[in-house]
């Protein structure tokens, strides 16, 4: 087993089990430590255009992994979709939010390191994982250029490729020979990628699950009892 | 009819002389905990100011609380959906300068520094970055005693509709200290503005806790709040608001802060109360009806038909006694002195307030003042305090029912006076005031001994009805397990490890033994 197996053969296994069980692990041992850690308290200084403009890319950036690479080739087809009309919705799609993340993100890193009161406050982990999200945002955005290169010479495959990959991981029959002939600046972001994956229990990217949509239709008075009834 | 009990306070602002030991023990018992160092769960400010935090009472910067949207209520910050999309960064947040950055001093250098010509001084050191703080220019309490300018004091919300240019003059001023605590609303506004729903008042008692093991950290309860009283702990990340000291009031004791209280200014007692009018009561239509609305939601516990339906409901005839002899219905319903706080909020508070008496000695002395039937008290409207700014206080800035409630408690004055100075009774003034004899000598008893009896009719918790086995419960409250009063042994954790330790100076000072 050579290293390239192990990293796109394996270590998807590895820091999905982690993701998952490290998950549950927290939320059922250190719920008390399950948060968003906003700072907000502390500086409020253009933590609304940066905030917002972060989470809104990062959100619509993953919806759109998530949809272009685990959707199965033939429902596009099935929908009409050519796979080259799918690469120019990715490019111009990943361009913009990935701009907006970038911006927002800088924004939010600068205040992070740099604000007195904000970084003595922060964790170790909060400045790593926030880093760490813009080197695979950087690392995304610069996949870009080689994707127009593709799509400029009509050429969907390395497209394909990285969808068939991410859905041979999810099938469990993973299958790295698929990301041979895929530019290098790609297997570095999937890296990155699945990295965010492994450290993400340990950190307090955990609030993403408990993103409150329940709250649209709860009534807005809540009252416990300590009886029994 | 649906029959809830609640813990309720009434302080009697008349004689809070502004001591603050209420804050201290409170802040002693409650938030000398790192992320919590700026949080008062019990404040005092003085009055007119703008307060802790800054304009704390003013919506137009906050939007906390309630407002009626066509006639229907809804939070002043915006509906459910509002909420969530502006959960990324709440554009209603103060920051931590609207309350005060945490400080302490570096006291060890005053015995640590070498010999020099000045006296050493103990710098301020941030209690968030752990660094030396240039100047401290907000704190707590910074508007002390009427500290600072009157033009940045008049900013105070309570001073709108008054020509404040007057007050501004030294032989007009005026000044009332307001102790303040979480108010335990009916129609909690930090309830209503959870995401994540830890927020929740508790059956029994009324008591409003934040669930810590819920609580995502959306701060959508800090700004939703119109007493700014939750607080964010900026380093657990979560929200934390005064608890009611509910495990003294589960064991039938009195709240720290009310305990400590020097002017034996605050009562605690059981309120009954119809939880199925809440809305009904909450949506009035004009807001100054909204004090006399909140009167009329509370049920007497002397009425048959509510001894019946509070049976109903599962509440013990302990509480119903309780909230027989209570000293909340006393002031609330029977005698008329206590209001709520900003009823205009529309949260339905369950702390009320006996309005201060302000007379001006030297202006009596010289009978400048216009004085009552026995020549001796002045009259409600020649106190120091525009009735005014407390009616915007008290009662959304209707006059008639503060005014009548400063009466009574002149009347009560006059009459007491008429015993124990002249020797004679005199029930002018407290005909005039409408209160009868026999109310002012249980007024002059609650009010003016205060005896801890009167002031305390607390029931206990029945902790007994909600534990299968109370016996097999012996012995584990209070016990943990883990590490949690200690900082552990192990090393290793891949979770984040709390971090306990507020910043304190790192300089040691000398041991005393060293000569």
């Amino acid at each position: 087993m050579n290293l390239h197996y192990f990293i796109y053969g394996v270590y998807p296994y590895i820091a999905l089990s982690v993701f998952l069980l490290g998950s549950l692990q927290r939320f059922d041992r250190e719920q008390y430590t399950w948060k968003s850690d906003s700072s907000q308290l502390l500086s409020k200084a253009n933590m609304r255009l940066g905030s917002n403009l972060f989470h809104i890319g990062i959100l619509a950036i993953f919806a759109g992994h998530a949809v272009g690479l685990l959707t199965p080739h033939w429902v596009f087809a099935g929908l009409g979709v050519s796979d080259m009309a799918h690469q120019m919705v990715a490019i111009w799609a990943g361009t913009v939010f990935g701009a907006m993340c970038l911006i927002g993100g800088l924004i939010l890193w600068v205040r992070r390191m740099f604000n007195a009161r904000v970084s003595a406050a922060s964790r170790g982990s909060d400045k790593f994982i926030l880093t760490w999200l813009l080197i695979t945002l950087m690392l995304g955005l610069s996949t870009i250029p080689v994707s127009i290169g593709h799509a400029n010479h009509g050429n969907p495959s390395v497209m394909i490729a990285l969808a068939d990959w991410v859905q041979s991981i999810v099938y469990l029959h993973p299958n790295p020979a698929l990301l041979d002939g895929v530019d290098t600046v790609f297997k570095i972001h999937l890296f990155f990628g699945m990295t965010v994956f492994l450290v993400f229990p340990f950190t307090r990217m955990v609030h993403v699950w408990s993103a409150p949509l329940g709250y649209v239709n709860r009534p807005y008075q809540i009252v416990r009892s300590k009886r029994k009834l | 009819m649906k029959v809830r009990a609640q813990f309720a306070f009434v302080f009697n602002l008349d004689k809070c002389i502004g001591c603050h030991t209420c804050s201290v023990t409170c802040k002693n018992v409650w938030t000398n905990r790192k992320g919590v160092e700026y949080a008062w769960f019990n404040n005092v400010e003085s009055k007119p100011g703008v307060g802790y935090p800054k304009q704390w009472e003013n919506q137009d910067i906050w939007h906390g609380g309630w407002e009626l949207k066509n006639g229907k209520l809804e939070l002043k910050s915006g509906s459910r959906t509002n909420k969530l999309l502006n959960i990324f960064a709440n554009p209603d947040m103060p920051e931590i300068d609207d309350y005060y950055e945490p400080f302490t001093y570096n006291y060890a250098h005053l015995q640590n520094a070498p010999l020099s010509e000045a006296t050493p001084t103990a710098r301020p050191i941030s209690q968030i970055t752990g660094k030396s703080m240039e100047k401290i220019t907000w704190g707590p309490n910074w508007e002390d005693d009427l500290a600072g300018e009157f033009h940045k004091r008049s900013k105070d919300k309570n001073m709108d509709n008054i020509q404040k240019e007057m007050y501004g003059q030294f032989e007009n001023t005026f000044h009332m200290y307001l102790p303040r605590i979480c108010n335990h609303c009916l129609n909690a506004s930090c309830v209503a503005a959870c995401p994540s729903g830890s927020i929740y008042k508790r059956e029994e008692d009324g008591i409003v806790l934040v669930d810590q093991d819920k609580c995502r950290g959306w701060r959508m309860c800090i700004s939703s709040c119109p007493y700014k009283k939750v607080f964010y702990n900026w380093e657990s990340g979560k929200a934390e608001k005064c608890i009611g000291c509910y495990p003294r009031v589960e064991s039938g004791m009195p709240t720290v802060c009310s305990e400590s209280c020097v002017g034996r200014i605050r009562y605690n007692g059981i309120m009954l109360y119809d939880a199925d009018r809440i809305e009904e009561f909450a949506s009035m239509e004009d807001t100054q009806d909204l004090y006399e609305a909140q009167r009329s939601i509370f049920l007497d516990p002397n009425d048959p038909e509510v001894i019946k339906a509070a049976r109903l409901e599962g509440i013990n005839d302990d509480w119903l006694e309780a909230a027989r002899n209570s000293p909340i219905w006393k002031m609330v319903m029977d005698w008329k002195i206590a209001f709520p706080i900003h009823p205009e909020f529309r949260t339905l508070p369950m702390v009320w307030y006996v309005p201060p008496l302000s007379p001006v000695q030297s202006q009596i002395d010289q009978g400048n003042l216009p004085v009552g039937p026995d020549g001796a008290i002045p009259v409600a409207g020649a106190m120091r305090l525009p009735v005014q700014y407390l009616a915007n206080l008290l009662t959304a800035g209707k006059t008639e029912p503060v005014e009548s409630a400063l009466n009574k408690l002149i009347a009560m004055r006059s009459y007491q006076r008429s015993i124990h100075v002249e020797g004679k009774i005199d029930t002018r003034a407290i005909d005039a005031a409408g209160i009868t004899e026999d109310q002012a000598k249980e007024m002059y008893r609650y009010l003016a001994i205060a005896n801890y009896e009167d002031r305390f009719v607390i029931p206990t918790g029945h902790t007994e009805e909600t534990l299968d086995d109370s016996f097999g419960f012996q012995g584990q409250n209070g016990f943990n397990f883990g590490n949690d009063s200690s900082h552990g042994v192990s090393k290793i954790t891949l979770f984040p490890r709390r971090r306990k330790d507020t910043v304190e100076p790192k300089e040691p000072a000398p041991s005393s033994n060293n000569s």
